[in-house]
């Protein structure tokens, strides 16, 4: 039985709310409870998201508690996952600052070249970590070490806070600001006392996400020589060949997942922010930069420097050095076609798992689907060769015709990518109004047409984003591709593992290039598409 | 605006979903005769297994991987294995997999083949191609290079070592040590060479630079980087020189890549002409010319200019299999701050 919305009559959101142009989001209506429809499919997503969690019960166990607790309770467990926590902690608050400043500069203001930016500052996205820690210590060889790690960590993962917040600031209502700015306000005090609060949801989605990805990087923390938890779980594996130690290991971290998920729940605030005022949506008019204009440039330009053009430039310099016979144009648009086909599979599975969940976490404030929702982010930060290898326990037992097939490696992108899209999902939902959904719900439309006819396209434009972001993510993703993969089939991020492995960074650079051109494609539709 | 944006994603999406199924249904899977799991990298080997499956005879399918992360992969598996043939970069992976009873007994004829140092204690396991750990050095900075590890501890060196804590062929040489002199002169030996402060690389070719320029006057490396460096680059152009502790030095550990076949898997058949083959001379003058191994089948020796006979190394004497004891090793180059 789904539980019922506790929070909905007394919800602190319902109180009296400024200007009456915000409804909170979040509420429960009539019934409070959600449609079954949207339960069991949530259900199921969840479910699926958990299928690691049974694997490290299973194997973390298999040599009784204590053996696992031997494993777990030692000062280097502590001091690793210390170690994590710190970076996460640092890495998140630089993204936010970097995110939140870019999407404000790119969104709303007289930003020269905004869509350009907007463009060039969503593409380090597809700089796999490893590479961006290796441009970096391939100049600075000092680097290595926190600093380092959290360097190319937040150059990576920033986009993971600009996309969504530069979303939400496409999507709110400009009418408070106005408000704001009529009442002598200036830009800043506008922008920290009305515009902040209204992206707070879409910024803690983009920082959780950050903080999984920093858990679960294997690539920079190794390359810097940093010592984080996921790297204790591959060391494990690598030097014990031993899956126990590994699993034991792993359940610190989903434990520190869910503390954390559970922890941005508790502090993302009730307020949904909507538009539920009449006509259609309407840009906000862009800010005047003024004499701030050369130093937002100036700061743009900086961040693309360090982000887009210093992994660029150090591949160009690849690419020059390798002579003619590092090239092989055939694999090359082969390995990139298959890339493309499998990262859109996995954007294509992870969207619509997302969507019942990120649903239902907007709509439906209830503690099964709060549940669920920490339930799809438990799996995330796991390092991915503890999720290929619980796949593969699951497949060999209950799925052998599957193992080593496509649609295997694309449940393992869903269920190392089903944050990624279910907030971007919930962020889209609590930016459309409920007011709308009520209506067509008084007009006597079903749970079911409510959601297609009106929450699924308000929301579109949002989910859309998410699921540009999973296919850039699932493109790059490289341990569970290694392991799951049908045998003899390569992606950009594999091949480059393989010319790379021996050294030849001339010849990993094609493949390297290609990587990060073809997902700077979803990155510009992204950048350009405004609404 | 938003409404075709998002209908047109939809439909590219749904059909990228359906694509996978499609192609699933249209593979023609496990065709293959034989599926290799290889840890050894494809640019290495590659050219070697399209001739194996020449000798054998039959589809070889292979599999490219981390060769911890394949063993881990194969006993996940279990009984329901794709893999006929493991291929390993390291002895420790063979022996974890042996250890745990996943592999098959080896023909005598194909392991008589290896001197048995060489091949697993169970015989289920033959090493394919030798490693050698050597004191890579400056001659413009050195002028006697030291004959055994444990002079490296002496103060002279002090920030002259260069290595790479994290390869796995440096902590080869450090469970060696253990299973040769025991945890308590290994620790020893360790906190000794933390003290002389060694300048850490991030992998073996990077040492042999750091030692051609200088930046360091002795690297611990593998032999076949320098000849590899040396057949890219010409002998001129490489700085360094390599120097081979004898003596049963554990320094001059000799680690193996080699081969087991997968219990399980119904292609044993293959798996061990497929063994035959990596044995056979052609496939040993490959790993002798192409890999600057050294080659392990009696009979063949390695044509490598200026590479010592392996017979001549009085390498130490260890058990191979017993390098998988490499969480203790970790351990304590966690304890002494290494890695």
């Amino acid at each position: 039985m789904p539980a019922t919305d506790p929070g909905a009559p007394t919800d602190p959101a319902t109180a009296p709310r400024p200007a009456g142009t915000t409804t909170p989001a979040g509420r429960g209506r009539a019934g409070g409870r959600p449609p079954a429809v949207l339960l069991m499919s949530a259900t199921l997503a969840a479910l699926f998201a958990l299928l690691p969690l049974g694997y490290l019960a299973v194997r973390s166990l298999e040599r009784g508690p204590a053996f696992a607790r031997d494993v777990i309770a030692t000062e280097r467990t502590a001091q690793l996952l210390g170690h994590s926590l710190m970076l996460a902690a640092v890495v998140v608050a630089a993204c936010l600052l970097l995110g939140v400043s870019l999407a404000w500069l790119t969104v709303r203001t007289d930003l020269p070249g905004a869509r350009a930016w907007s463009v060039l500052t969503t593409l380090p996205l597809a700089v796999p970590s490893y590479v961006a820690a290796f441009t970096w210590l391939s100049a600075l060889p000092d680097l290595a070490g926190f600093g380092g790690a959290a360097l190319a960590l937040t150059l990576v993962s920033f986009p993971y806070v600009y996309l969504p917040v530069a979303a939400a600031l496409r999507g709110t209502d400009p009418a408070q600001e106005e408000v704001s700015r009529s009442l002598g306000h200036g830009a800043l005090r506008t922008f920290l006392r009305v515009t902040l609060p209204q992206l707070r949801p879409a910024a803690a989605g983009g920082a959780v996400l950050v903080a999984l990805y920093v858990f679960s990087d294997f690539g920079a923390v190794s390359l810097m020589r940093y010592d984080t938890f996921t790297r204790g779980i591959y060391t494990s594996y690598r030097a014990g060949f031993d899956r126990t130690p590994a699993a034991a290991l792993s359940v610190v971290l989903v434990v520190a997942t869910i503390a954390l998920v559970a922890a941005e729940a508790r502090t993302r605030g009730r307020a949904g922010h909507a538009r539920t005022g009449t006509g259609t949506v309407r840009p906000a008019p862009p800010v005047p930069l003024g004499r701030w204009r050369v130093p937002a440039l100036a700061c743009c330009g900086a961040v693309c420097a360090v982000a887009v053009v210093t992994p660029l430039a150090t591949l160009g310099y690849w690419l020059a050095v390798g002579n003619s016979a590092t090239w092989d144009p055939a694999t090359l648009s082969d390995t990139a076609l298959t890339t493309l086909g499998v990262a859109a599979g996995g954007a294509a599975l992870t969207t619509l798992l997302a969507l019942p969940v990120g649903v239902l976490a907007a709509r439906h404030r209830g503690r099964t689907a709060h549940l669920l929702e920490q339930a799809a982010y438990a799996g995330h930060a796991l390092p991915g060769i503890t999720v290929a290898l619980s796949l593969v326990f699951f497949a060999v037992r209950y799925a052998e015709p599957l193992y080593q097939e496509l649609p295997l490696l694309i449940c393992a992108y869903a269920v190392l990518f089903l944050p990624v899209s279910v907030a971007a999902t919930r962020a889209a939902v609590l930016q459309s109004p409920p007011v709308l959904e009520d209506v067509a719900r008084s007009l006597g439309r079903g749970p079911l047409q409510v959601l297609r006819e009106v929450t699924v396209p308000l929301a579109a434009p949002g989910v859309a984003a998410g699921a540009a972001l999973t296919f850039v993510v699932c493109m790059k993703e490289l341990p569970a591709t290694l392991v799951l993969r049908p045998t003899g089939m390569d992606t950009l991020a594999t091949r480059l593992w393989t010319e790379t492995g021996t050294g030849s960074f001339a010849a990993a650079a094609p493949y390297a290039a290609a990587l990060i051109l073809l997902a700077a494609v979803p990155s510009y539709i992204l950048g350009r598409h405004r609404t | 605006m938003r409404r075709p944006l998002a209908r047109r994603l939809t439909a590219i999406f749904a059909a990228a979903l359906l694509l996978p199924a499609v192609a699933a249904c249209g593979v023609d899977e496990d065709d293959a005769g034989l599926v290799i799991y290889s840890g050894r990298n494809e640019k290495l080997v590659k050219p070697l297994l399209d001739e194996l499956e020449k000798a054998v005879g039959t589809t070889v399918a292979v599999r490219y991987g981390e060769s911890a992360e394949l063993a881990a992969q194969i006993q996940e598996e279990g009984g329901k294995t794709k893999a006929g043939l493991f291929f390993s970069q390291d002895a420790g992976a063979l022996g974890a997999l042996s250890g745990k009873g996943l592999l098959e007994k080896l023909p005598q004829g194909s392991l008589d083949k290896v001197d048995p140092a060489f091949r697993g204690g169970a015989g289920d396991w033959v090493g394919t191609s030798g490693r050698v750990r050597v004191l890579a050095y400056n001659p413009g900075q050195v002028s006697t290079v030291p004959d055994s590890v444990h002079d490296l501890v002496k103060p002279e060196w002090k920030g002259k070592i260069g290595y790479v804590p994290t390869n796995a062929s440096f902590q080869a040489f450090v469970t060696g040590m253990r299973v040769l002199e025991g945890e308590d002169a290994t620790r020893a030996w360790l906190k000794g060479l933390k003290a002389n402060e060694p300048k850490v690389y991030d992998n073996n070719l990077k040492v042999l630079e750091g030692v051609g320029k200088g930046e360091v006057s002795l690297g611990l490396v593998n032999h076949y980087y320098w000849y590899e460096q040396v057949a890219e680059k010409g002998e001129d152009k490489v700085k360094s020189k390599i120097h081979f502790l004898r003596g049963g030095d554990p320094g001059g550990l000799v680690n193996t890549a080699g081969v087991g076949i997968v219990k399980g898997s119904d292609q044993a058949a293959a798996a061990r002409k497929a063994v035959d083959f990596l044995l056979s001379e052609k496939a040993q003058k490959y790993f002798a010319e192409d890999t600057k191994e050294y080659p392990l089948a009696a009979g063949v020796t390695s044509t490598v200019k200026d590479l010592p006979p392996l017979a001549s190394l009085d390498a130490p004497k260890i058990d191979l299999g017993k390098l998988e004891s490499l969480q203790e090793t970790l351990k304590m180059l966690q304890d002494v701050g290494m890695v």
